[in-house]
């Protein structure tokens, strides 16, 4: 690979990293709000690969006047937003939930909470 | 009564009676009272439909379509008749017997009896009058599933433990290779409705790929008990001896070797299976249960395990004269559901009855018994003699037929098996009679009478039908005849 | 005109029920609301079907933008086939949501449970309706969203951490999905169903194409429980509260096999560069796999609950199998048990709900001589597991009839055994339930006698006639999956 596809296309790279580093955390780590923490990161990524390839290179905003002929796209941060609010909804639930577990368990390492489960309990 | 009423009310009187049954639940001589009037209201309506069926009609009654195509057909043509009549009749006396047995053993949930035994015959009437291959598949397995609790009826371990075999291997056969055999036929034949000929005539089929789907048939009718698929029957033996013949003589087997006829004739074709020798292993398949199923009753000590596997042998005459492809082997195969149905009715009737009375249940402890019962075990005698095919009995005629069908098919290993079981049965079957009429009853033995009565009229009435049939034989070898397709079609 | 409103209607009345809901406060009332908002859904997705039947395709602008600049709802075939599912389910099980929602969540909180249902159905009639696959991602959040809220309402203290890893998974798969469509936008320029597919053809960089291609087909995978990402499923089912579990069983995994339907078909098939991508062959391998040992792992199950959740993964198993043989008769097989097995699943689910309501729990030993206790839910039990097995007069048939047809015409023999073969593994699990029920004697922990409240078995006895109903008389659950085979086959 040239030196320009890997300079100029930096924001791809750090979008791929983000996207395998938060996959990662959610699988290696127990703890329930580190795993969110990775879901989080995860989905960031994905912001990154929908505006990255929406801005053009010499491209501003869309603003109909004289002089601004070339537009950078603005649907995909239409889009992002809304994906940023579908991500903090889902945050919001999971860190409810932790809290819900935490309360039940009194723990919120997976396998922990997983060891309580197995354990014979007086009363269901 | 149009033909189309009587094929309406064939199958909703039984439905109806199993609706009466539950309701009588707390009036047991009103519930069984119903129960009669069942059986005999549906004879009745079966009884109409001969006529019109020798006379060369073929009812037809079309009720829905269930797939783009296919529909739930019923046509009623000879072989199914015979069938209807003998499972009709014998519902009957199956019913004045089981009065009898239950009562005097106090069974149990004698209601969820009564109810299933109904239903089971509905479905038996669906199989008979079927007029497609999904009909008769839709009633075969409502059969089966019927006849569990009947089989499972004791509820304890060893009853469960048949039903597992029972329903495994009548299941596992229906799904795995009936139901691919019949879905095959439809996506290569487009039809897949019964008629006379067959039809996969222009299927343009390969002569392997025939004898590959006639094998999935034959396998698939596990209730036709061809070996290797067998163990069910003995498995079947935990039921209630009423429910072991319903499941021998009037319903589940003859519904599996109808089925196996049916398919061989109005699927497949005699002529088609005769062209391309696919269907030689068949007669040979059939030979070996015959023979096998007849030494494993030879060493059962077990009376109903004696006749469990005597019923595997006799299901494979009519396959094994069906298979034989000429007219006369197919009329002989319909007739002896008739004749073997019959005579099996009352040798089960008989081992019941022998257990009601006096608690036995194996050959070794039956010296003697001929002296205190001897209504029944005059009725063994007779049913043994029409199995093994005595005249003037039910069965020496239809094993005449196929001898003699056998000889014009030139198939001389054929006639060999026949002969050899024959001397079989008799080896199984004498010896009982002897011992019971002619040895002594060990000593110390506490003393018993008869069966309850109503257990030996219903004997007494199949005993009498097997002698007589022969006498009687018109309607039943002139629907057996129309179905080769010899004299009057 | 009310007529032309109607899909709009379909997503909004329960979309706005549920804050009208969070307002009212009382269980009464919020019940009162969901179960009109739910009905009303029906009435609407009946109407779309006959309008669909009559005129081919509805197609609606939101907001009176035209597409593909303006989301566009697009409702075919398959859409109003899968909607009169969806609502219907929706339709049956809120009536028996007052019972039984009431006897196992905290009763503080039903109101929010009965908003966060009628979320669930705007969010699954949202996903069929639309034909923006964006539009379908929010819906598909939706949905999730207050999936997970629904299944943590459960009483065990497990469904906590059933609906997180559900999350967890769920919001991965969907996360996915939208890498996939920002790929198809980057590459088509358009975010509208039916554009994409116009457009597809003449995109020469295949490249993109199949990374998309992979990336939906990964995302959907994971909702529709697809081995092996299945593993939230098991989960979820068991520990949510048991009118959810049947709601969810009908309808959330089918919607997603739309969703995979109308990518496979309408937007792939549209594109020769995906033809040498080996889609049908991992989708067969992995369907058969499904099958096999998500039904040998059901049989070995405790609880009956879990041992039905896992005969869902196998059944779902069937629905991709006929998708993978990709014929007129497979596919009919796959579109047609998204159907029968949603009845039959919801009225097993709904049946099992009320021995829960009884027992406290639907494990083994509960239902130890559950044939005495609760005679017609367990004969209920029973049909419903016929239907599951494929035994001819249910539903389960009609589909099993179909799949073997597929592979038989396909000529792909160990298809056909498969499907039969593993319809065998069936019988076994649900004659556990028979045997139980019948055969054993009432345990300790079995129920008193007595039959579950009518609000529970009127609901789940009309599923059960339904199972029969649809096995004898199937013009309307094969003719429309045969319109709609025929419709995603023409598209190719």
């Amino acid at each position: 690979m040239s030196a320009g596809a890997v300079g100029g296309h930096y924001a791809y790279w750090v979008t791929v990293f983000l996207m395998v580093a938060g996959l990662y955390i959610v699988v290696a780590r127990g703890n329930l709000v580190k795993k969110l923490i990775g879901l989080s990161i995860f989905q960031t990524s994905v912001y990154l690969l929908y505006i990255g390839p929406g801005k053009l290179i010499g491209g501003t905003a869309p603003i109909v006047a004289e002089g601004f002929r070339v537009y950078s796209n603005p649907l995909p941060h239409v889009l992002i937003l809304t994906a940023i609010v579908v991500g903090v909804a889902t945050l919001a639930l999971g860190l409810a939930l932790v809290v819900r577990i935490r309360e039940a368990y009194g723990t919120i390492e997976e396998d922990e909470i997983l060891d309580r489960d197995r354990e014979p309990r007086g009363g269901e | 009564m149009t033909p189309q009423v009587a094929i309406v009310l064939a199958l909703a009187i039984p439905v109806a009676g199993a609706i009466g049954i539950a309701a009588c639940h707390r009036a047991p001589n009103l519930r069984e009272s119903v129960t009669l009037a069942a059986a005999a209201g549906m004879f009745g309506v079966v009884l109409t439909l001969v006529g019109p069926v020798l006379e060369g009609s073929r009812p037809a009654l079309f009720v829905l379509e269930a797939l783009p195509g296919i529909g739930i057909a019923f046509r009623v043509e000879p072989l199914g008749m015979l069938f209807a009549l003998v499972a009709s009749a014998l519902w009957i006396v199956n019913s004045i017997y089981s009065i009898g047995y239950m009562r005097g053993n106090k069974e149990q949930h004698q209601t969820r009896f009564y109810v299933c035994f109904a239903l089971a015959l509905a479905c038996t009437l669906g199989i008979a009058f079927a007029g497609n291959l999904l009909t008769l598949f839709l009633f075969y397995e409502g059969l089966t599933l019927v006849t569990y609790p009947l089989v499972t009826h004791h509820g304890d371990d060893e009853a469960r433990r048949g039903g597992r075999v029972y329903l495994g291997v009548l299941l596992t056969t229906s799904i795995v290779f009936l139901l691919t055999a019949i879905v095959a036929t439809w996506a290569v034949a487009g039809t897949i409705d019964f008629a006379p000929g067959g039809i996969l005539g222009d299927a343009g089929l390969s002569n392997a790929a025939i004898g590959g789907l006639l094998a999935l048939y034959m396998f698939g009718i596990g209730k036709a008990a061809l070996m290797p698929f067998h163990r069910w029957l003995p498995a079947a033996m935990v039921a209630p001896t009423p429910v072991s013949a319903l499941l021998h003589a009037v319903a589940v087997v003859k519904a599996g070797v109808f089925a196996v006829v049916k398919v061989i004739v109005y699927v497949f074709g005699p002529e088609l299976l005769a062209g391309v020798r696919a269907a030689d292993w068949l007669p040979v398949v059939a030979g070996f249960t015959i023979l096998a199923a007849s030494v494993v009753a030879l060493r059962s000590d077990n009376l109903k395990r004696r006749l469990a596997y005597s019923t595997v042998s006799q299901l494979s005459y009519v396959v094994l004269a069906a298979s034989l492809l000429v007219p006369l082997s197919i009329a002989a195969a319909a007739l002896h559901i008739a004749a073997h149905a019959v005579g099996k009715i009352t040798l089960f009737f008989a081992a019941g009855a022998i257990y009601t009375a006096s608690h036995k249940t194996e050959v070794s402890q039956l010296d003697g018994i001929g002296r205190r019962m001897p209504w029944t075990m005059a009725a063994f005698a007779v049913g043994a003699l029409s199995l093994i095919g005595v005249p003037p009995a039910a069965g020496f005629l239809s094993k005449w037929m196929m001898f003699q069908g056998a000889a014009l098919a030139h198939h001389y290993v054929a006639i060999a098996v026949l002969a050899a079981s024959t001397l079989l049965n008799a080896a199984y079957f004498l010896p009982i009679v002897y011992a019971a009429f002619f040895r002594a009853p060990p000593a110390g033995e506490p003393a018993h009478g008869e069966a309850p009565v109503a257990a030996v009229v219903a004997l007494m009435i199949t005993a009498a039908a097997t002698l007589a049939l022969p006498f009687f034989v018109q309607v039943p070898l002139a629907l057996a005849r129309a179905l080769a397709g010899i004299g009057p079609n | 005109m009310i007529r032309a409103q109607l899909p709009a209607l379909l997503v909004v009345v329960p979309l706005l029920a549920a804050p009208v809901i969070v307002l009212a406060r009382r269980a009464a009332l919020a019940w009162a609301l969901a179960l009109a908002a739910s009905w009303s859904s029906f009435a609407i997705a009946i109407a779309l079907f006959l309008q669909v039947r009559a005129a081919g395709v509805v197609s609606y602008a939101m907001g009176s933008w035209p597409p593909p600049w303006g989301i566009e709802y697009r409702i075919d075939a398959l859409g109003a086939f899968v909607l009169v599912l969806v609502a219907g389910m929706g339709a049956v099980v809120a009536p028996y949501m007052r019972r039984s929602a009431a006897a196992e969540v905290p009763g503080e909180r039903l109101y929010l449970f009965y908003a966060m249902y009628m979320l669930c159905l705007a969010g699954l009639l949202g996903i069929v309706a639309t034909g923006d696959a964006f539009n379908l991602f929010v819906f598909l959040e939706i949905a999730s969203l207050s999936t997970y809220v629904l299944i943590a309402l459960g009483r065990d203290r497990r469904s906590l951490l059933a609906a997180f890893q559900y999350l967890i998974m769920g919001t991965i798969g969907a996360t996915f999905y939208v890498i996939g469509v920002g790929l198809l936008y980057l590459m088509t320029g358009t975010l509208n169903i039916a554009d994409m597919a116009a457009r597809l053809p003449a995109v020469t960089e295949t490249r993109p194409l199949v990374a998309a291609a992979a990336f939906v087909t990964v995302g959907i995978s994971l909702k529709l429980a697809l081995f092996p990402l299945h593993f939230w499923l098991p989960n979820a089912y068991t520990y949510a509260p048991s009118a959810v579990t049947a709601f969810l069983a009908a309808t959330a995994t089918k919607v997603s096999v739309y969703v995979l339907l109308r990518y496979f078909f309408t937007i792939f098939g549209a594109s020769p560069a995906f033809a040498e991508v080996p889609f049908q062959e991992a989708l067969l391998a992995l369907s058969a796999i499904a099958i096999v040992t998500a039904s040998l792992v059901a049989v070995y199950q405790p609880d009956m609950k879990r041992m039905l959740a896992y005969s869902s993964v196998a059944q779902i198993g069937y629905i991709t199998l006929g998708i993978a043989m990709a014929n007129r008769a497979g596919l009919t097989g796959a579109i047609v048990h998204l159907f029968n097995h949603g009845i039959t699943k919801g009225a097993l689910f709904l049946l099992l709900g009320g021995v829960a309501m009884r027992a406290g729990r639907a494990s083994f030993d509960c239902l130890a001589g559950l044939g005495r206790a609760m005679p017609l839910t367990s004969f209920g039990i029973v049909i419903g597991g016929l239907s599951l097995i494929g035994i001819p007069g249910t539903a389960g048939f009609v589909s099993k009839w179909y799949l073997v047809l597929g592979a038989i015409e396909r000529g792909e023999w160990w298809l056909a055994v498969l499907v039969v073969g593993s319809s065998l593994i069936a019988v076994a699990y649900v004659w556990r339930f028979v045997e139980a029920a019948y055969l054993q004697p009432p345990g300790p922990a079995s129920p008193r006698p007595g039959e579950a409240p009518l609000a529970l078995l009127v609901p789940a006895w009309l599923l059960v006639g339904a199972c029969v109903w649809f096995g004898l008389s199937t013009s309307f659950n094969v003719g429309g999956a045969a319109t709609a085979g025929q419709l995603l086959l023409g598209a190719r």
